[in-house]
């Protein structure tokens, strides 16, 4: 079992996991289509934080980058009328990672609490930034143009799965190209920084540098996220950038664990349902039901859902 | 022979003590320097200023005539001054194989290799092989080929040692610093650890600096010595005439003599 890089059957599992969305897709009902998509947008936010807390750092404020990544879509949409899923993933992860970028200079110079509450606080400033802006809807938010893609509107019987094939498309491509940079030795430092940040200095890396990068791709990461879901629910508002959602993408992190990058989508997949689920059952108790499955999860698997397939393998 | 380090004058005052006071040293290619003294005699501070961890009041330090006073402790390592430390410094979490896969790998990216867009596994810069048969070859060399997969946190004391000074020769330095690199090792393994170590560092032919508070140790292995005390080099001889001075005597070796007196007195006690 190698810390440093995730073992080498994923790919060709991601590509079987597509491929049985494409093809069972059709028979799937369309509230099933749905939460898939949410799941799957989610699931990107995860990957980015599984990357940050690889290297031993959780961001309580990823939802940052999630909102700029809807709000992204939205505004192509209202000031641009462009209504393409492709394009707004691409414009959202490049508007997040432009601002990651940024305020990267400033978040990879802290560690550990510092670090997580810089996060938050960013995130809740964009919040309150958002509430408080009349020309993107403020609180009410905005809706969010019917999807295309490469010019072609689906139909609206279509519409769902279409927009669930493109997000796991984009989803499986994203969590190849995590898996190729876990690879390099830029990716595999990050057990190394957790460890021991001054050995990894005097190696001749720069950690701070390092954790930069990290916390753009994340961001980049979110913000596809953010845009799918964005398209998925057809409205954006700034409870996307809450405090609340950045802890629902720490619970999907830590329900995955980081053993692969297809643990996140896993984790972000039974989220949902058991959210769904729990709600359907009892609709004033879902909460509780969401923290004992989290609860069970850190006691019998503590190194995430995911250790109960690397188990199974090792056995 | 070619001078590959010059520290000249350095001074580095904390508050009331002065850790450097003047201190000068050149130090030639090739060569085994063993650096002694009593605690707080100088010569951590003397390997910190080198390696960029502190900075020196004043004075300056050179490395085949570029200045590096003022570097960074990474940038420092680039240029090939490497350290090990008091205390090893792992990657606890992971294997033995891979705390040495991570520092060939930080050598590679450092060379502009092994990106994200390479194809292939590139050599290590040094080596004419990759990061995996490097790393087999340095662990075979020290010694460590049979705790390749155990994981770093659970390594015997010595052990410990011997991958913080393996971890080091990723880079393959021109310049090695050992800080007491046989601390914390029994008196019977000493000398077979410091053997093994320098015929290791040797084959790959950096100079060595060492930290070292056995004066067997130093008398066997270091070609030169430099005593410290109160902040100053007050002996830069070969060990057989630096040894026998009598203010290093008065200073440095009976401060030794009395400290592992105290240590016997408390084993025995």
């Amino acid at each position: 079992m190698s810390n440093i890089t995730p073992r080498d059957r994923t790919l060709p599992m991601l590509g079987a996991v597509l491929l049985a969305v494409i093809v069972l897709g059709p028979l799937l009902p369309k509230w099933a289509l749905f939460l898939l998509t949410i799941a799957i947008a989610k699931g990107m936010v995860s990957l980015g934080l599984m990357l940050q807390l690889r290297a031993g750092l959780v961001s309580f404020g990823q939802a940052l980058y999630y909102c700029i990544g809807g709000y992204t879509a939205g505004s192509l949409g209202r000031f641009f009328d462009i209504s393409d899923m492709l394009l707004q993933m691409i414009c959202g992860a490049s508007a997040a990672a432009f601002v990651a970028l940024i305020l990267g200079f400033l978040l990879a110079r802290y560690r550990g609490i510092f670090y997580g509450l810089l996060s938050m606080a960013l995130s809740m400033i964009l919040y309150g930034l958002l509430a408080k802006s009349e020309s993107l809807g403020s609180t009410d938010g905005i809706n969010i143009l019917p999807s295309t893609i490469f010019g072609i509107r689906p139909v609206q019987e279509w519409v769902r799965y279409v927009v669930l094939v493109t997000g796991c498309s984009v989803a499986a491509l994203a969590a190849a190209l995590v898996q190729r940079y876990l690879k390099t030795p830029l990716g595999q430092l990050s057990p190394a920084i957790k460890d021991n940040e001054i050995r990894v200095e005097y190696m001749g890396a720069s950690a701070r540098k390092a954790i930069h990068v990290k916390y753009v791709i994340a961001a980049a990461l979110s913000g596809i996220g953010g845009a799918l879901a964005a398209t998925a629910v057809g409205h954006i508002d700034p409870d996307m950038a809450y405090w609340t959602t950045s802890g629902e993408f720490i619970f999907i992190t830590i329900l995955a664990g980081t053993r692969s990058v297809a643990a996140p989508f896993l984790g972000a997949i039974l989220f949902e349902t058991i959210r769904t689920v729990a709600f359907d059952i009892s609709p004033n108790t879902w909460q509780m039901t969401l923290g004992i499955s989290l609860l069970l999860v850190i006691v019998f698997l503590p190194e995430g859902l995911w250790s109960l397939f690397s188990r199974r393998k090792a056995a | 022979m070619a001078v590959v380090l010059d520290a000249r004058d350095l001074n580095k005052r904390f508050g009331a003590v002065t850790a450097a006071n003047g201190v000068s040293a050149a130090i030639e290619q090739d060569s085994v320097v063993g650096l002694i003294g009593t605690n707080g005699a100088g010569k951590t501070t003397f390997i910190n200023m080198i390696t960029g961890y502190i900075k020196p009041d004043t004075g300056s330090i050179h490395f085949r005539g570029r200045d590096i006073t003022a570097l960074a402790p990474r940038e420092i390592t680039r240029v090939g001054i490497c350290r090990s430390f008091q205390i090893p410094q792992l990657y606890a979490s992971l294997s033995v194989f891979e705390n040495m896969m991570v520092s060939l790998g930080v050598v590679l990216r450092n060379a502009g290799l092994g990106g994200f867009f390479s194809r292939g596994r590139p050599n290590v810069p040094g080596y004419d092989a990759p990061a995996e048969e490097v790393a087999e070859r340095i662990l075979e060399r020290f010694g460590l080929g049979d705790y390749r997969d155990k994981n770093a946190q659970v390594l015997p004391g010595g052990v410990r040692k011997l991958l913080d000074i393996a971890l080091t020769m990723a880079a393959k330095p021109s310049i090695l610093l050992l800080d007491e690199p046989t601390s914390g090792v029994s008196a019977e393994e000493k000398f077979g650890m410091m053997e093994m170590v320098m015929a290791a560092v040797k084959a790959e032919g950096a100079t060595v600096l060492f930290v070292e508070h056995d004066m067997e140790v130093v008398s066997r292995f270091a070609e030169r010595v430099l005593a410290f005390y109160d902040g100053r080099i007050i002996a830069d001889a070969a060990p057989e005439i630096a040894l026998t001075d009598p203010e290093v005597k008065r200073y440095v070796v009976g401060g030794e003599l009395h400290r592992m007196d105290e240590q016997k007195g408390a084993a025995n006690a």
